[in-house]
């Protein structure tokens, strides 16, 4: 009878897995309430590391051309598609799913991220124009990435709602921090494993499991964290991140459709351009 | 020549020099000017301007078909604008090809236009397309007659061409057959040079050669004197004074036609160059049908309701 | 002698009839204020008295709100685009026609010139009217989802400094997008907000689709807070930016927020230097630099900034500073004692902090608030003054040695609305333009606005973008 190998779940800050600096962890069950794993109770200093490494890492991200963000990003899919399997596991593990759905799930996460991978180099052509102004002036509009975003993602389907909210953060240029469901953390990391054999550099994405409600706090009051995707925060959550965050005027959304736009154009800003035309 | 500012006299030294002039952004000057174009000049300060516009006017005659009575009829108009007015001042000049120099200083002379300079156009105007022995003769001719002014074209096809020497050399030729007889305005034909880039390089280059005023145009090129253009020329005058402590004048010849037009140029005399320039000695403004309109202008500001044609004379 | 006096050239007051009382607009009508509150509104060229304006309480802010969300449910809702447009066709074209009323109106309620009123604040507000009406029938073209919905109630808030501008830039994109709207105007200058209503009425707008109420800051305050409004838009300080987004936090409603910026105007060797003179002196003069997006901070390359420090002065001592009313002046009145009290208060910190303080000499009227053109060299990053959003005519100037560092100091702040690039050099303008974080960048040029053109800033600058395809984003609810 073979014992197997039980996996630690640890943080992925700037391209490495440490445990947190505070040794915390805290206990989760699966869906039947048997012990499932410790993942790491992430502290504010493992925030304040992981927006380092995030704002650190913004410059060479945005500047990358969005060809190369795409094809970056459709790499991370390629990783994910060998990892089904453990996806699968821990999707049937923590939500008590079928493993028939929860493979539907994953697929659905893949392509997901497909999608936004194929958007890296478009949305601008979307979002951004040319202004027909009053005047000898060549004026355009253009999206830029926000800076770092934080995201909480929604608990339930885990891994679809993680990948809805982070790649389309990403995909723009932002850098983000992601704070892994409370209940059901583990895809989190699993995907950070991703993240980490691909091309992704270091700091692009950083992963914090541990208690939602302190990182609220941190988060809200952060003042180097320029967005929010509150959408898997609670009415309570959500206000306090808002009334923290207007001491730096975050960008605090929230969404409700996988698959949209909206995600992107949420986490840009629009830099309009005025320019003389002359001889 | 102003020799302060260039190492030497040759032509590596002058776009060396020529080259480190700031450039001149079309929109901004043109969003300059057109604000300084709304300044409202009324009443007292109109009065003021309307008659120093007139001091400020070469009466001009430049037609194929000029006689000598008519250039006779020019003086005439030029020393006593109004007969019914004496008060109205003289023009600054009277401008004429240089075959019609002795009739117009005759002219002038002999009515009461003594202190009236006579201008003439000079080195194949207004093309400019001749020999060098050519233009010195024409220049010759216009001072021997009577002329202590010289208005000179510079050869448009050498600036563009880059033979920058070449146009510099010339100026300074003709220069030197003024002497101290006649001064030396320097036509730079702006609309030929159509930048303003150029018009700022050849505003320094024809200092640098000697010139006494700056002119925009012949008019008989559209366009003349527009104000983007006059602008540019009148910072060239104000930092060269600034350079060198000489200060040049500057003419604009052609399109100014009415007394706004002419009011429109005092402001930006004003406001670019200073008021020092505010002075038929150093501002003058080549034109003919402008006259009349500046006269039907002080009527009306005088009697307080609007001039008719039939009250200025023709000529 | 040639000194060229411009003879006084004043345009006439007697072109806009003021009222000596006005009420509050709510539901189509001017109505009195229940409580019957008025406070005074005055010239600050002179501190004369223009109006009595009605004080809008809590009462009265029901009211209008009340109307506005009727008059959406009922009629503004169910009305097509296109006949929404037609309206704000009708209020453009009326503008244009009583153009030069409201212009000088505008210029004595504000104290700028007229010539500004006439030649760029009023035209831009007509224009933007205009500009909006045809986006009224083209919604699903805005980037929004196919079927993108209004809002609901839009309160907005507006300051002082361009008032009937920034009523066309909240007014007109929430009518086209079908909003409905309570618009509070700044305590001190309600007079063209007042004119504007009677516009609406002239046009035969929908009772209750726009509703002005008058009054102060706690006016301001009971309109954002008021349960029956679904979208927040302000023009106003940081501050209170930060504090409406606090407030807002634990409601429904969603905002737009332009706000405070500290706009850094980089002037590299290679620059068209008297046309950047030119910008640099809009940059902060224009509107007595009461201006969001004021080129407050010049950042001059270090060799050549004898050269344009020179050139800069002998171009302000020319900035006529005087009687607003008359056509010849550059540079007005400050709005209020207020303001003007908040002006000194930074310019004088330059003064301690040891930067070097240069006016030209002018002579200021004895009556009314003004203050000189005023530059200050030697001045640092950690100064006040270039720091802190002043709000006057009052420029920092600072130096830098590379494109890099001129970067890095332009960025250096919370604040990212606005900057100035001026360079003959297209790749490094474009270069430049890329690196600056800020909404709206001006390459050999400044301050133009232009209804196409989204406005808005970055970081503490404000949320979201007024004007173009972009600033409808903020009134309406695409697939969320």
């Amino acid at each position: 009878m073979r014992i197997d190998v039980m996996k630690t779940y640890k943080l992925f800050i700037n391209g490495n897995f440490p445990r947190s600096e505070s040794g915390r962890v805290y206990e989760i069950l699966d869906a039947k309430g048997k012990f499932l794993a410790n993942p790491c109770n992430g502290s504010r200093k493992d925030l304040r590391e992981s927006v380092v490494a995030a704002r650190n890492a913004h410059s060479g991200w945005s500047g990358a051309t969005a060809f190369n963000r795409g094809q970056v990003l459709y790499r991370v899919a390629e990783i994910m598609q060998g990892r089904i399997d453990q996806f699968v596991a821990e999707i049937v593990a923590q939500e008590g799913a079928a493993p028939a759905a929860a493979k539907i799930q994953v697929q659905s996460a893949i392509d997901t991220w497909v999608w936004y991978a194929g958007w890296c180099d478009k949305i601008d052509s979307i979002s951004g124009s040319t202004n027909p102004v009053s005047g000898p002036f060549y004026n355009f509009s253009i999206p830029e990435s926000l800076g770092v975003v934080a995201i909480f993602a929604d608990s339930k389907p885990s891994l679809l709602n993680l990948v809805s909210a982070l790649a389309p953060v990403i995909a723009t240029g932002n850098t983000a921090i992601l704070i892994a469901s409370e209940k059901h953390p583990l895809c989190a990391i699993t995907l950070a494993e991703c993240l980490a054999t691909s091309d992704v550099p270091a700091g692009v994405v950083n992963v914090l499991t541990g208690k939602v409600d302190q990182f609220v706090t941190w988060v809200g009051s952060h003042m180097e964290i320029d967005g929010v995707d509150a959408t898997g925060l609670s009415k309570k959550d959500l206000v306090e991140i808002k009334e923290l965050g207007a001491e730096n005027l975050k960008r605090v959304h929230s969404f409700n459709e996988a698959k949209s736009t909206k995600r992107m154009i949420s986490f840009m800003e629009t830099k309009t351009v005025w320019h003389t035309i002359g001889i | 020549m102003n020799s302060t500012l260039l190492a030497d006299k040759s032509e590596a030294s002058l776009k060396r020099f020529l080259s480190t002039l700031s450039p001149v952004d079309q929109v901004g000057a043109t969003s300059r000017v057109e604000a300084l174009a709304t300044r409202s000049i009324k009443t007292s300060s109109k009065n003021w301007a309307i008659d120093l516009a007139i001091r400020m006017v070469d009466l001009t005659t430049l037609e194929g078909a000029d006689t000598p009575e008519k250039v006779r009829a020019l003086c005439a108009k030029g020393v006593y604008p109004d007969p019914t007015d004496l008060t109205v001042p003289s023009v600054g000049a009277i401008c004429v090809y240089n075959d019609m120099v002795k009739i117009a200083r005759t002219a002038l002379d002999a009515g009461g236009g003594k202190d009236i300079p006579v201008a003439a156009v000079a080195t194949a105007f207004p093309s400019g397309r001749a020999s060098i022995e050519v233009k010195i003769q024409d220049t010759k001719d216009a001072i021997a007659n009577g002329a202590s002014e010289i208005d000179m074209v510079i050869d448009r096809g050498a600036f563009l061409s880059g033979k920058l020497g070449l146009v510099f050399e010339q100026i300074e030729i003709i220069k030197g057959l003024c002497g101290d007889k006649a001064h030396l305005k320097v036509i730079l034909e702006t609309g030929e040079l159509v930048t303003l880039d150029n018009v700022r390089k050849a505003s320094y280059l024809a200092m640098l050669a000697g010139a006494d005023f700056i002119k925009t145009s012949t008019g008989k090129v559209a366009p003349a004197a527009t104000a983007p253009v006059v602008y540019v020329m009148l910072e060239a005058v104000r930092d060269f004074y600034k350079m060198t402590g000489t200060k040049i004048g500057v003419k604009p010849a052609g399109g100014i036609r009415t007394t706004k037009d002419a009011i429109k140029q005092l402001v930006l005399v004003n406001e670019v160059a200073g008021p020092e320039w505010l002075d038929p000695a150093l501002f003058r403004i080549g034109a003919s049908a402008l006259l009349n309109d500046l006269l039907m202008q002080r009527m009306k500001m005088r009697d307080g309701y609007y001039a008719s044609p039939n009250y200025v004379t023709l000529d | 002698m040639n000194n060229f006096e411009y003879a006084p050239a004043p345009e006439s007051a007697a072109l806009v009839d003021i009222k000596s009382q006005y009420g509050l607009f709510i539901n189509g009508k001017f109505v009195a204020p229940k409580a019957g509150k008025t406070f005074t509104t005055i010239n600050p060229a002179n501190e004369e008295v223009l109006a009595k304006i009605a004080y809008a309480e809590l009462a009265d802010v029901n009211l209008a709100v009340t109307a506005a969300r009727n008059a959406f449910t009922k009629t503004w809702s169910k009305m097509p685009g296109a006949e929404r447009g037609k309206y704000l066709f009708r209020i453009a074209r009326i503008l244009q026609e009583r153009s030069r009323e409201f212009a000088v109106l505008e210029t004595l309620d504000n104290g700028k010139p007229i010539r500004e009123t006439r030649d760029t604040d009023i035209p831009l507000a007509a224009a933007h009217f205009f500009y909006h009406a045809g986006w009224a029938d083209k919604l699903s073209y805005a980037g929004q989802g196919d079927n993108p919905k209004p809002y609901g109630v839009a309160a907005q808030i507006i300051p002082w400094n361009f008032p009937m501008l920034m009523l066309a830039w909240k007014i007109a994109p929430a009518l086209a997008t079908g909003n409905t709207v309570v618009l509070k105007p700044a305590e001190t200058t309600p007079l063209t907000a007042l004119l504007f209503a009677e516009v609406c009425q002239q046009a035969g707008l929908p009772a209750g689709v726009v509703n002005i109420v008058t009054g102060d800051g706690a006016t301001g305050s009971h309109l954002v807070n008021h349960p029956g409004v679904d979208k927040v838009a302000f023009t106003g300080s940081t501050g209170v930016g930060k504090a409406i987004a606090k407030t807002i936090a634990g409601t429904k409603k969603s905002a737009t927020l332009e706000l405070g910026g500290k706009g850094a105007n980089i002037v590299y060797d290679d620059a068209p230097i008297d046309e950047a003179v030119e910008g640099i002196v809009s940059g902060i003069f224009f509107n007595q630099g009461h201006v969001c997006c004021a080129g407050s901070r010049l950042l001059v390359q270090e060799n050549i900034e004898d050269e344009l420090l020179e050139k800069l002065k002998k171009r302000i001592s020319l900035i006529r500073v005087g009687n607003p009313m008359d056509k010849n002046t550059d540079l007005g009145a400050i709005n209020s004692s207020a303001q003007l009290a908040r002006i000194k208060e930074l310019a004088d910190s330059g003064d301690i902090e040891g930067a070097q303080r240069w006016s030209p000499n002018c002579v200021l009227p004895s009556s009314g608030f003004w203050y000189p053109p005023t530059i200050f060299t030697g001045v640092s990053q950690s100064h006040r003054i270039a720091r802190e959003e002043i709000f006057g005519p009052v420029l920092s100037v600072l130096t830098f040695r590379t494109p890099g560092e001129a970067i890095e100091k332009a960025n250096n702040s919370p604040y990212g609305l606005s900057a100035g690039i001026w360079s003959d050099k297209g790749s490094r303008i474009l270069w430049t333009a890329k690196q600056l974080r800020a909404g709206v960048i001006w390459a050999n040029t400044f301050n133009k606005f232009d209804p196409a053109s989204p406005f808005g800033g970055y970081k503490e600058s404000g949320w979201g973008r007024e004007g173009g395809r972009h600033g409808l984003a903020g009134y309406l609810k695409g697939d969320n």
